[in-house]
């Protein structure tokens, strides 16, 4: 069987909280012949409305830590000295501190130190009512989501090859820092969604300029557009010009939270109003994805 | 006395805590500091004056060719896989670089040198009498940390220092955090809030931080979030209801105590709980 081209779609905010889980579970529940992935490995809570059944489970290992053999350790000091995080203390290592450079490691002149696996999350392969589904949990307090974003977008990739899946849904982290571009990498279209308030448009300009770094084309979607309409209208000037399409606005609706509470899609839920919105919305994108808008 | 400002999930309402809670405490004795140097936004609720402007930069390494042999020490070393012989060339990959030193230190022939590479600004100034200091992280540069750690060299010991956290539970957040006398939590009574408000509750359990929690838009959602705190001991510090008005001037960059100068009683009470508690663990911990 020929394999179908695989698209991408990254939803992304940079300020957090302006609904991206909301919007990719509502998109989840629209699309056809797709695989969802969170990739906010630190906050995840796509899961929360996918009803998941786990059907695999694998350990993450983000990276290495030193593990310091203090009947070798001479409390010279020189570990403390390089150690520009200030992560070890004579052989005391802080693992709060510490990047994992390896440093001490090479420094220490009586070879008490050696660098280890760092257990520092899992990740999962799960089935749901709306296809599979890829996500994962960082371990509390570690470091390198950036890497953990990587292995289950590669992860997603293979399923979809696997099924002859064409569309991979991405629900993207907040910010614009590592594990944003981790969840950026090699997309076809950037959903940016954005809230009428100062920090909102504030946040979505940074989004949409990592995006054109990228050279990643990009779409806005303005949620809760009623609070403020001049705000809104602004948005609508900026995608304007900075060459963003914006694809939806969705009105302040407590049924929205409500279908949050109940654990649903806002698909899934009595909502109309919102329900109409979104399915324009996805018909929309999912043209732009086939290249045929 | 070091407070951060810290949530799981995004968008519940960390700036306005930290802004609102700065704006109601007596002048002279508080400082703000944005620490969300990925998408910053307390400034555009103070409008700050800024004095100062630095460029804050990381050292990267560079390469002497004329000294060089093409050992391949450096590549061994690196852990981040930011430097590589190839043949007769050593390839620098500057965004995987942590800046650790360990190539230029190690380098038998010491070839390589440091250049600054600049991944954001720190800027200082005031906003209303409120000493204030964000970052501001370049479009496109993977790390937020060492900008983060940057901005943190301007804490002022002596004053109520309030520190805005960016989201989540990763490196950034770990990088504000620590330090702080007390956490404040903010989230918002949704399975969205009480899952990611779990998450940060572990990583300040990890840390040792004490903690509390505000409870925005305490109207909407489910109760479950009182009942999660109630069963780990965490104290509620204050339950703002969801308020139309609040979304409003929020949206306009207004601080709530601007617009609606009664609710500066609130935070004020925020404020003497918090010293409390942070007094009261600090007993524990002395008796311990």
């Amino acid at each position: 069987m020929e394999q179908n081209e695989i698209k991408q779609l990254a939803i992304v905010s940079g300020k957090g909280g302006t609904g991206k889980t909301t919007l990719a579970a509502a998109f989840a529940a629209l699309a056809k012949n797709k695989v969802m992935v969170d990739c906010d490995v630190d906050a995840a809570d796509l899961h929360l409305l996918l009803q998941p059944k786990i059907l695999m489970q694998e350990k993450y290992f983000g990276g290495r830590s030193p593990h310091v053999d203090l009947d070798k350790c001479t409390q010279c000091g020189l570990c403390t000295e390089v150690c520009r995080f200030h992560a070890i203390d004579n052989g005391v290592v802080d693992p709060v501190s510490c990047e994992g450079c390896g440093f001490c490691r090479h420094i220490c002149p009586e070879e008490a130190i050696v660098m280890e696996e760092a257990f520092s999350g899992d990740w999962f392969v799960s089935e749901t009512p709306y296809g599979p589904f890829v996500h994962a949990r960082l371990g509390i307090g570690e470091e390198n989501s950036g890497k953990l974003v990587t292995v289950v977008r590669k992860k997603t990739v293979e399923i979809a090859k696997e099924k002859n899946l064409d569309l991979i849904l991405i629900d993207g982290p907040p910010g614009i820092g590592c594990p944003v571009t981790a969840s950026l990498t090699g997309v076809n279209l950037v959903l940016a969604i954005t809230e009428p308030t100062l920090s909102g448009i504030h946040d979505l300009e940074r989004i949409l300029k990592l995006s054109d770094h990228f050279k990643i084309p990009s779409m806005v979607c303005v949620n809760k557009f009623d609070i403020n309409l001049e705000n809104t209208a602004q948005i609508a000037s900026y995608c304007k010009k900075n060459g963003s399409r914006l694809i939806g606005q969705i009105p302040y609706e407590p049924k929205v939270v409500e279908a949050l509470v109940q654990r649903k899609t806002v698909i899934d839920y009595p909502c109309n109003e919102v329900q109409g919105i979104l399915l324009k919305m996805w018909q929309g994108i999912e043209m732009t994805l086939r290249g045929e808008a | 006395m070091i407070i951060s400002i810290a949530s799981g999930k995004g968008g519940t309402g960390k700036t306005t805590i930290a802004v609102n809670l700065a704006l109601s405490l007596s002048k002279g004795t508080v400082q703000l500091i944005d620490c969300d140097v990925e998408e910053p936004n307390s400034h555009l609720f103070l409008s700050p004056t800024i004095h100062q402007v630095t460029s804050m930069g990381i050292p990267v390494p560079r390469i002497d060719e004329s000294k060089c042999t093409y050992c391949g020490k450096c590549g061994k070393v690196c852990e981040y896989h930011a430097i590589a012989v190839i043949l007769k060339n050593v390839l620098v990959f500057d965004e995987l670089c942590h800046g650790c030193g360990a190539c230029s230190y190690l380098c038998p022939e010491k070839a390589i040198f440091e250049v600054e590479r600049e991944i954001g600004i720190v800027q200082e100034g005031s906003a209303d009498g409120i000493p204030f200091v964000n970052g501001v992280l370049n479009i496109g540069e993977p790390m937020a940390s060492p900008l983060i750690r940057k901005v943190k060299e301007s804490i002022q010991k002596d004053k109520t220092v309030i520190l805005d956290a960016p989201p989540g539970t990763a490196c950034p957040v770990i990088e504000t955090v620590k330090g702080s006398d007390f956490c404040v939590l903010v989230t918002e009574p949704t399975p969205f809030g009480l899952n990611d408000l779990e998450l940060a509750v572990g990583m300040l359990e990890k840390l040792g931080i004490s903690m509390g929690v505000v409870i925005n838009k305490a109207d909407v959602g489910d109760r479950e979030v009182w009942d999660y705190c109630q069963s780990k001991n965490i104290p509620i510090l204050m339950e703002i209801p969801m308020d139309r008005r609040i979304a409003e001037s929020y949206s306009r960059g207004v601080p709530i105590v601007v617009e609606y100068p009664s609710y500066k009683q609130g935070f004020k009470g925020l404020f003497e709980k918090v010293e409390k508690l942070h007094e009261s663990s600090r007993r524990n911990g002395a008796v311990k």
